[in-house]
């Protein structure tokens, strides 16, 4: 079992004519995932070729066009940072019912539109941007995670941290536990999908036994995440704070990860976690091994 | 992106915000004709000489002087400039005056605060108002938040009247101001979002003797995000502001940020690198810096970062912590190699590398000959390298 994404779900790739549109739309492709279009404009009706050989899909000029001609319900965007907001804003308006963005670098002012567009609508749902993307191990892989470290299983993983996702599902799939779905939201101040929603679908998902929640510096995403899991989620969850030694007043990598005002702390979020039930990992190494005790 | 005062206040008056006359002074002997020039203009004889630095509570550290006369402010910018200015903003080390400001003085009759910035939670621009001007508002916001006036920018229609007007009423102004306030305050929420701001804020914003609302101070933070659409940043970032290693370090694409502790990190991923420097700290050591590498990090890249963390002869020791996504772990090795080869390493390194290709890697680094400690987990890596450095 997994949440949001599967072997059914039908991807179109935005951007697939770039570097890294390319590329990772063929890791994907190997993965197994269904890449049944992409779109650039300017490119329609030429046929984009996985650098991998092992498979080939169609180029259309808009998302509308794409999803008519394949049926897709998703969407993957490797589109660079002028032209994303864009991007996101088609994939919408096409009414792709799930939007997943990499672009990492988009204007805020850019995400408080499309933030303003997808809340007055519910077709669509959007992850990222500035995140890794979502995997449902052993079906399909919608992002530029490693796919091989994955391994079917019952732990679900939401993250604010690519590679400290890559280090969660590492460590679950080195314990013998794999991972029913794991998403990347992203570290940007204002982005898609919150931690909330993805946890109300891993709550209703009966093949995630329990999640492994992972959070870092900026914002209070994870104290409402904290809140809501308090009132609301039944199933065990081990949590990872990144930034505990972070400078305030300095952005460290993401955009969204700095304490400013003395808003935002690593302690905080800690404190209202644990308060929620929420067992935290000493350190990152250890976020594996108290999950798996939790299950125990 | 942090800008000066004086820039800020050129940005403002581009749209059409009221600000005193000031004239910028990039040297001592500036200050008294600038002062001279502003007397005439203004007919007063009160000018205010301010130091420009990136750090908040400059007027606590003396770095605000209300002088009389040119002669006077000639004398406050000498002893301002060069001063060593510390605030609760810049750290003990304090940052060197190296521009000042000279600004017109005005009839003050009340100080406001103003502050425009996004409001994560509520994923709109939010503008903030109180009568408590002039102060730290954090503290405002602590003891008596009832004094904070909000109101939240709908994106799809903009400022409206009506919140304006609640802001204005919320100050209690009469109508001469709030015809002042509703100007400045548009104009204000215009400008945050043509020019990707992050922040916007003043502190204090000022009700003169005739009714007017001037900003007298001025604070931009912008959104690096937005640097595409915005050349002219590049004319307004301040050298003297950002330590010359991460200067470098962003030329480089690399992120970084210098801290005080003795153990340089290398690490892919911003989650990653900050969790690093947390668990150096978990085993008693203190972190040298933030650097992540990012996702598709060059041999170059690696060299370059080996080269920024070495600079730094506090750096007792080092300690690679990466995990191959897209980045593989061959390439991280050979990197390291190279760039310990290049540097002549006199510190302990540990590496620790998992993911893509972590064998080749494992195997590039065994087979260098060279005297680095591997770690398997990125606790176990941290945990040797406090050792190392601890008996370095």
């Amino acid at each position: 079992m997994s949440i949001l994404v599967n072997k059914d779900t039908k991807v179109i790739v935005q951007g697939i004519t770039g570097s890294a549109g390319t590329f990772h739309a063929g890791q994907c492709q190997d993965y197994g995932t269904q890449i049944v279009a992409g779109v650039t404009p300017g490119r329609g009706g030429q046929t984009w070729q996985n650098p991998s050989g092992k498979g080939s899909a169609p180029v259309y000029d808009t998302v509308r066009e794409a999803k008519e001609k394949t049926g897709a319900d998703c969407s993957l965007i490797f589109v660079p940072p002028p032209f994303a907001a864009d991007a996101i804003l088609e994939a919408v308006d096409a009414e792709i019912a799930l939007v997943v963005v990499i672009t990492e670098g988009i204007p805020v002012m850019d995400m408080l539109k499309v933030r303003r567009v997808l809340d007055s609508q519910s077709a669509t749902r959007v992850v990222g941007p500035n995140c890794p993307g979502v995997i449902t191990p052993g079906e399909c892989k919608i992002g530029i995670m490693p796919g091989h470290i994955h391994r079917p299983g019952k732990v679900g993983v939401v993250s604010k941290s690519g590679t400290l996702t890559y280090e969660a599902v590492d460590q679950v799939t080195a314990i013998g536990l794999g991972q029913s779905t794991a998403i990347g939201i992203g570290g940007d101040p204002i982005n898609g999908t919150g931690f909330i929603e993805v946890l109300e679908r891993f709550q209703e998902d009966e093949g995630t036994e329990g999640v492994i929640l992972i959070g870092e510096i900026g914002g209070s995403a994870e104290e409402e995440a904290a809140a809501w899991i308090k009132e609301n989620f039944t199933k065990p969850v081990a949590g990872f704070i990144a930034g505990v030694t972070a400078p305030p007043g300095k952005r460290m990598g993401h955009a969204g990860a700095i304490i400013s005002g003395g808003k935002g702390t690593a302690a905080a979020k800690i404190e209202a976690l644990q308060a929620a039930g929420v067992k935290i990992a000493p350190t990152p190494s250890d976020m594996g091994t108290t999950i798996a005790a939790m299950l125990n | 992106m942090n800008i000066h005062e004086y820039q800020a206040k050129e940005i403002f008056r581009r749209y059409g915000i009221p600000t005193p006359k000031g004239i910028p002074c990039f040297s001592p002997d500036e200050v008294g004709p600038a002062a001279e020039k502003l007397i005439a203009e203004t007919g007063n004889e009160v000018v205010v000489v301010k130091a420009q630095i990136h750090a908040g509570g400059r007027g606590k550290a003396g770095g605000v002087k209300v002088v009389k006369g040119a002669e006077a402010a000639a004398a406050a910018g000498r002893e301002l400039f060069g001063k060593v200015l510390v605030t609760k903003q810049t750290g003990p080390e304090g940052k060197e005056v190296k521009r000042l400001y000279v600004e017109q003085g005005l009839d003050i009759a009340n100080e406001l605060y103003l502050a425009l910035t996004v409001d994560r939670q509520r994923r709109r621009v939010v503008i903030m108002a109180s009568t408590e001007g002039g102060v730290e508002i954090e503290e405002v916001a602590e003891e008596h938040p009832e004094k904070i006036h909000k109101v939240w920018v709908d994106p799809a229609v903009g400022l409206q009247p009506f919140q304006i007007r609640q802001l204005a009423y919320g100050l209690g102004m009469n109508k001469a101001q709030q015809k002042g306030f509703g100007k400045l305050v548009g104009a204000l929420a215009k400008l945050f979002v043509q020019e990707d701001c992050a922040i916007a804020e003043i502190n204090p914003m000022v009700i003169t003797k005739s009714d007017e609302v001037v900003a007298l101070d001025a604070k931009i933070n912008f959104d690096s995000n937005g640097s595409f659409r915005h050349p002219e940043w590049a004319d307004l970032e301040d050298p003297n502001e950002i330590p010359p290693t991460e200067a470098e370090a962003k030329a480089a694409g690399l992120s970084y940020i210098q801290l005080d502790g003795n153990i340089g990190c290398l690490v892919n991923g911003a989650g990653l690198a900050m969790s690093t420097m947390d668990t150096i700290k978990h085993f008693g050591g203190e972190p040298a810096n933030f650097l992540d590498v990012g996702g598709g990090a060059t041999q170059e890249a690696v060299t370059t970062a080996f080269k920024i963390i070495l600079r730094s002869d506090k750096v007792k020791g080092i300690f690679v912590n990466i995990f191959g996504g897209i980045m593989r772990c061959d390439i991280i090795a050979k990197g390291v190699v190279a760039a310990t080869r290049e540097l002549g390493l006199k510190v302990p390194l540990v590496v620790r590398l998992a993911g893509t290709n972590v064998d080749e890697g494992k195997k590039i680094l065994a087979e260098s000959g060279l005297n680095i400690t591997p770690a398997d987990t990125m606790a176990e890596g941290a945990k040797l390298i406090v050792e190392l450095a601890g008996k370095a």
